[in-house]
């Protein structure tokens, strides 16, 4: 446990040593075909998402916004699912899109995706539901052009809740899937 | 197979406190009694004064728990006779008492001398009594024998009062929180941690000889199934493929474990030599199969699977290789566990008011709501069948309860703080 912290700090450092590298470079950056999007671009290609999802070769004019947004993990860490369902809803998808954009943008970055269920139901089987979650998200994730060895999958059923009670407040809120870097 | 040179490593010391008593002992409270319950006298044992157990109290708590006794209150008895000779059948006839226990206690060397007779009072005869031996620091243990003489005489079915539970325990929330793994006497007492760890641990499965849990454990930040010696503390990693490895069950025979793993794709059933190690994949279907339970003759696995649509039982022939659906009642059947006969089934069955702990006979049978509340589950059966214990809500917190097989009588056994889930009970231990 105590080498998360160190984890993170090593890749804010390597985030700002990718930052000045692009900069210095002029807007270049590894992933070629999925790169270099900026902000606006981002913004037509999750729209793009519907019509056939056109998120290669999108090139041209990065700019220094767009550069960084790809060089930081994405804020948005945990998406939710509705009851008994392993389907990502279209609110989640430019989370999950920026998700994609970061692990396309930085090939060595690497996510473990958490998959959780509500309480209801019993231990093991939820177990198996919550990877299916997880699963779905990277299947998204590989779609976008994400590589499977930049991801790995453990589910951890109902056991780790976010919240506790009853409600379906509660409920909602424990049905997620968590972007572990 | 880098996992197979991982196996017979033992694990991180630090994960593994030594068998200590730890304070998270249950209480119990009788929630529900049988109306055909056996009025019973159990008269406190003479010499029993000074003893840091109330020896007649043990058993008497022991008989009602079980739903089959009632036991008559000790501010009835107005005589307390401690030997066969001393009962007066009419007293006790009057007080409508089928059966009256009587004993005493004598102090030895390193110890204590327990004499117990059991009289059935309507046929005015005495029917069992032994002199039992008693270490100081296991009058409980004694006591729960007497308790097993005691059922076995009355019943014919034998006692099963000298066996464990072990649990699982949670506090906290999210990132934070602790877990623990417990066995505890079957009335709740006496209970020593087996491991703690800030990672999930799931699933407690015993090996047939009672020495042994098998159980998922999420230490590693993935999860992997142990093998654990409860009295050593000594464990193996069994298994930790990529995704899932859950719900382990022992083979009757003790030579192979039942599990859930999802390194192929969906959660499958497999089945693991502990000898050898390896893996033998039994069902091969698009859709989740997990929760496998043998059954006492070895030669079949009940799973879940939601091939159909939702959830169902399904039996699973080692000999033949043929699957076939066994529950039909609803949409939501699971984790499913034989009697130890093998002819009826305990599951979790999803109703219109929740989650409850069912009983269905194998072969077409009706089935059976047990339990009455509404997030119910992991039943574990008694080795003698006659209850069956499962994880419930009580407020926020998870609770342990049992009912009866019948469902005629049931009892909780709260936990001082935290959450307590999937018991597991033990087989019988001697």
């Amino acid at each position: 446990m105590q080498l998360k912290p160190l984890v993170r700090s090593l890749a804010v450092a390597l985030s700002i040593v990718v930052i000045a590298g692009c900069s210095s470079t002029g807007g270049t950056q590894d992933g070629d075909s999925y790169g270099s999007q900026d902000g606006s671009s981002m913004g037509a290609g999750t729209s793009g998402a519907g019509t056939g999802g056109q998120y290669g070769s999108t090139t041209g004019s990065g700019s220094g916004a767009g550069q960084q947004a790809d060089s930081r993990i994405p804020e948005v860490r945990t998406i939710y699912f509705d009851y008994d369902r392993d389907t990502i809803k279209s609110e989640y998808e430019s989370a999950v899109m920026a998700h994609a954009r970061y692990l396309r943008a930085n090939p060595n970055a690497q996510v473990v995706l958490h998959g959780h269920t509500d309480e209801r139901g019993t231990r093991e089987y939820n177990m198996a539901l919550g990877e299916r979650r997880a699963r779905a998200v990277q299947r998204f994730l590989n779609i976008q052009g994400v590589s499977n060895s930049q991801m790995s999958v453990v589910s951890y059923g109902e056991e780790r809740p976010a919240a506790s009670g009853q409600s379906e407040s509660a409920y909602s809120q424990n049905r997620r899937v968590v972007f572990n870097y | 197979m880098q996992i197979l040179s991982k196996v017979w490593l033992f694990c991180a010391l630090l994960l593994i406190s030594s068998i200590a008593n730890a304070n998270a002992n249950l209480t119990i409270e009788i929630t529900r009694g049988s109306d055909q319950a056996l009025p019973i006298g159990v008269v406190p044992f003479a010499g029993n004064e000074g003893m840091s157990e109330d020896i007649a109290q043990i058993i008497q708590d022991d008989l009602e728990r079980s739903g089959l006794f009632e036991p008559l209150e000790r501010s009835a008895m107005f005589e307390k006779p401690s030997q066969a000779d001393d009962v007066e059948f009419g007293t006790w006839r009057s007080l409508d008492v089928r059966y009256l226990v009587v004993g005493r206690a004598e102090q030895t060397g390193s110890g204590y001398q327990l004499q117990f007779d059991l009289m059935d009072i309507s046929g005015q005869r005495r029917m069992i009594g032994e002199s039992v031996t008693a270490n100081a620091n296991d009058l409980r243990g004694a006591a729960h024998y007497i308790s097993d003489q005691i059922f076995e005489a009355i019943t014919d079915i034998r006692g099963a009062f000298s066996t464990s539970i072990a649990y699982v325990t949670a506090q906290g929330l999210g990132d934070n929180m602790q877990f623990g793994l417990y066995v505890a006497d079957a009335d709740g007492r006496n209970s020593q941690q087996v491991l703690t760890s800030d990672q999930p641990i799931m699933s407690p499965s015993w090996s047939p000889d009672g020495r042994k849990l098998a159980y998922v454990s999420f230490e590693t930040e993935r999860p992997a199934i142990y093998i654990q010696d409860v009295a050593t503390g000594q464990r193996v990693m069994a298994t930790s493929f990529d995704g899932i490895n859950g719900a382990p069950t022992w083979s009757p025979d003790g030579r192979r474990i039942a599990m859930s793993l999802s390194k192929d794709g969906q959660p499958e059933i497999y089945i693991m030599d502990i000898g050898n190690r390896s893996v033998e994949r039994l069902t091969n279907s698009n859709s989740i199969d997990t929760e496998p339970a043998w059954s006492p003759d070895g030669r079949s696995l009940l799973f879940t699977s939601d091939r159909s649509g939702g959830p169902q039982i399904y039996q699973y022939s080692l000999g033949s290789g043929e699957t076939k659906r066994v529950t039909f009642t609803g949409n939501y059947n699971a984790r499913a566990r034989y009697s130890p006969d093998g002819d009826q089934i305990f599951l979790v069955h999803r109703s219109s008011r929740g989650y409850q702990v069912a009983r269905q006979d194998l072969e077409g049978g009706r089935l059976v709501v047990l339990s009455d509340s509404t997030r119910d589950e992991s039943p574990s059966v008694a080795p003698n069948g006659t209850m069956v214990i499962f994880a419930t809500q009580q407020g926020n917190n998870g609770v342990l309860s049992a009912v009866s097989a019948d469902g005629r009588s049931s009892f909780r056994l709260p936990a001082a703080q935290g959450d307590v889930r999937d018991p597991a009970w033990s087989p019988f231990l001697n």
